[in-house]
């Protein structure tokens, strides 16, 4: 027992002489939660507008006042007519424009156009849908004076509306650093030993093989956990994401994602012998389809039959399905546990895997 | 097998693909007795090591260690032998007392029980005992190796080429530590491509490309070689290996050191040389009769 503590110890000294492992260990997760959730977000703050006003009456002006107010736009150029407004647009001075317009057909007293800058669709379409919101809202607060507009949007590309996504990231990027820590940095711990040659040392000790992986994953476990708590709690403070369902579950599943995980770079780990190759390996095999294909980016529902496949297979998908249930919809066990077996039984299948095919001597 | 001899080795083969690296090996080790296997890169020194250390399996035939089978008992083998890679092997990112720490409390003992075995080799080593390993001198990380090989006071150490890259001070330490630990009872199976450690040991067993080309004491060894060896020297070497090498008598011409060890065929008068090498242009010829060393034998049979 003394052993398999010291075992534990050593492993530790590892994690925290190398500067660099300890930088994508404790760096990596905070700059990725703070990263998604300021920089890389579909929320628009002040997105430069132009209102072509051709009414010039008073609706119009409170209107165009109403969306200049939110803090989702800022009116910057009111331009005579549309050939100036398309010439702001390809000088990039706008994101938007709002033309309110005479319409001479009698049907419609009052027409308004949106019109996006889509070669950015997903801001393209994020606007649009603010300015719509904000527009209706307007228009029920003023029945008499405006009577119901037809809002005409005009978007120059089409693609999947994903706005209710919003809340995706945190889930997404738990998913990724758990993975990163769990999968990508054990099989790079135990193909390490191999690659120095401390392995062939450990072999020929009476420590057992189940040891020397016991010993290695302890201390990733350790730090996966930590690092799931310090990304909840940046996720709730800092960006307001609700934890709606029982915290203990959701502690629960993150640990058995680490599992899963840790069992992954087990695998890749008994089938590498050098750190570079299991760092690709991992990267190729682990984070790629991690981000791809989870869902965590891209919606599952809108892929190829083929992928959607595929998808089933990759342990993130199930994860990220049960965190989105415990933290938004506030599930319990009742709404996730085929999802939890599915992860289960990849566990299971994994250890086997990598326990068979883990070598008690070099060849 | 017989549990008296520290190590038994009964017709070991291995292949890699096409690659024979071991042919029918065979021989024995006695408890507490400094055994050398010397011979060049890729001889299979290596191989015999990690075979004896249960981290290989031979293709063919069987070995041990006291009682116990290399193959079946593996678990105790591990727990009572020593083993040093060939490559340094410990963990370069902790000091020097934490790697030991680390190996003796792995073995399930301490520092403080078998201090007395290691003494002398960590002593060299306490000034820099808070130096990280991968820090030290060639030398010095083979000693650190030795001592965390030592610490659980193994009854049989395989040692696979310890001082290859080490300097020739180091070199004659470490032999020194070697010959102490053997005092203490323990078996020791060194290997080394360096011939002139050969005479350091108990036994030797020169190795090429995975056959035994003898087994005998060091001075044995030395015996069994039956020509008569001259060494030749003269002002050009490099012309004078060639000339050596037409000479009708000649068996074998090799360099070595500044002079050319020349094994003849049958016994001669060193004048028909004398006046061979001045016809042939050779200034400041000296020819000695000399007693054969063990790189002269590996020499002779390796031919053979």
């Amino acid at each position: 027992m003394k052993a398999f503590f010291i075992f534990i110890r050593k492993e530790f000294y590892h994690i925290f002489r190398d500067s660099r492992s300890l930088l994508i260990l404790l760096g990596m997760p905070i700059v990725l939660v703070l990263l998604f959730g300021f920089a890389i977000t579909n929320e628009i703050k002040e997105a430069k507008i132009a209102v072509v006003d051709d009414t010039r009456n008073k609706v119009s002006r409170e209107m165009a006042q109403r969306l200049d107010a939110s803090n989702y736009f800022e009116v910057v150029v009111y331009p005579e007519n549309q050939s100036v407004m398309d010439e702001a647009f390809r000088q990039n001075q706008i994101k938007m424009a709002v033309i309110f317009r005479n319409d001479l057909s009698p049907a419609h007293d009052s027409q308004i156009h949106l019109i996006a800058d889509a070669s950015d669709p997903n801001t393209a379409n994020t606007l649009i849908n603010y300015a719509t919101i904000i527009i209706r809202t307007f228009e029920q607060e003023h029945p008499a004076q405006a009577k119901p507009a037809r809002i005409q949007t005009e978007v120059r590309m089409l693609y999947n509306p994903r706005l209710e996504g919003v809340y995706m990231f945190v889930p997404g990027v738990m998913t990724i650093i758990l993975m990163l820590v769990s999968a990508m940095m054990t099989s790079i711990a135990i193909t390490r030993e191999k690659e120095l040659g401390t392995m062939e040392v450990l072999l020929v000790s009476p420590i057992r093989p189940f040891g020397i992986i016991l010993g290695k994953v302890i201390p990733y476990i350790v730090i996966a956990l930590a690092n799931t708590a310090v990304i909840l709690l940046l996720g709730t403070l800092v960006f307001q994401m609700p934890v709606r369902g029982s915290l203990a579950l959701l502690l629960g599943a993150c640990g058995l994602f680490v599992i899963t995980s840790l069992a992954l770079g087990l695998l890749i780990s008994t089938r590498t012998n050098s750190q570079q190759v299991a760092m690709l390996i991992s990267l190729m095999a682990l984070m790629l389809p991690t981000i791809l294909l989870s869902g965590f980016i891209f919606p599952i529902e809108s892929m190829p039959l083929l992928l959607q496949w595929i998808s089933n297979i990759i342990p993130a998908k199930w994860f990220i399905i049960i965190v989105k249930n415990i933290m938004l919809k506030g599930t319990g066990l009742e709404a996730i546990w085929k999802e939890s077996l599915i992860l289960v039984g990849m566990t299971l299948f994994l250890f086997l895997a990598s326990i068979r095919s883990f070598k008690i001597r070099l060849a | 097998m017989n549990a008296d001899k520290a190590i038994q080795i009964r017709a070991i083969h291995k292949t890699y693909g096409p690659v024979k690296a071991l042919e029918n090996i065979t021989f024995d080790v006695a408890p507490g007795e400094l055994f050398g296997l010397i011979g060049p890169d890729g001889a299979g020194k290596t191989s015999l090591i990690r075979i004896l250390a249960s981290l290989l399996l031979a293709d063919e035939g069987e070995a041990a260690i006291y009682e116990w089978d290399i193959v079946r008992d593996y678990r105790q083998i591990r727990k009572h032998i020593g083993y040093m890679p060939g490559r340094f092997s410990l963990y370069q990112d902790l000091s020097v007392e934490e790697n030991l720490h680390f190996f003796a409390t792995l073995f399930g003992t301490s520092i403080e029980e078998n201090y007395d075995l290691v003494k002398d080799i960590y002593r060299q080593l306490e000034p820099f005992k808070s130096r990280r390993a991968g820090k030290l001198s060639g030398g010095m990380k083979q000693k650190l190796a030795l001592c965390c090989a030592l610490i659980h006071r193994p009854r049989v150490l395989l040692l696979d080429e310890p001082t290859t890259g080490v300097d020739p001070v180091s070199r004659k330490e470490f032999w020194e530590m070697l010959n102490q630990i053997r005092r203490e009872g323990i078996s020791i199976l060194v290997s080394t491509p360096y011939m002139d450690e050969a005479s350091l040991c108990d036994r030797i067993a020169l190795i090429q490309k995975g056959k035994i080309l003898g087994i005998d004491t060091p001075n044995g060894l030395t015996s069994r070689y039956e020509r008569p060896l001259w060494a030749v020297r003269a002002s050009d070497t490099y012309r004078l290996i060639g000339d050596l090498r037409t000479f009708s008598n000649t068996h074998t011409a090799y360099p070595f050191g500044d002079s050319v060890h020349l094994g003849l065929k049958e016994a001669t008068d060193q004048a028909v040389l004398y006046q061979y090498l001045l016809e042939k242009g050779h200034e400041s010829v000296q020819i000695e009769a000399i007693r054969p060393d063990v790189e002269d034998c590996f020499m002779e049979w390796m031919g053979g």
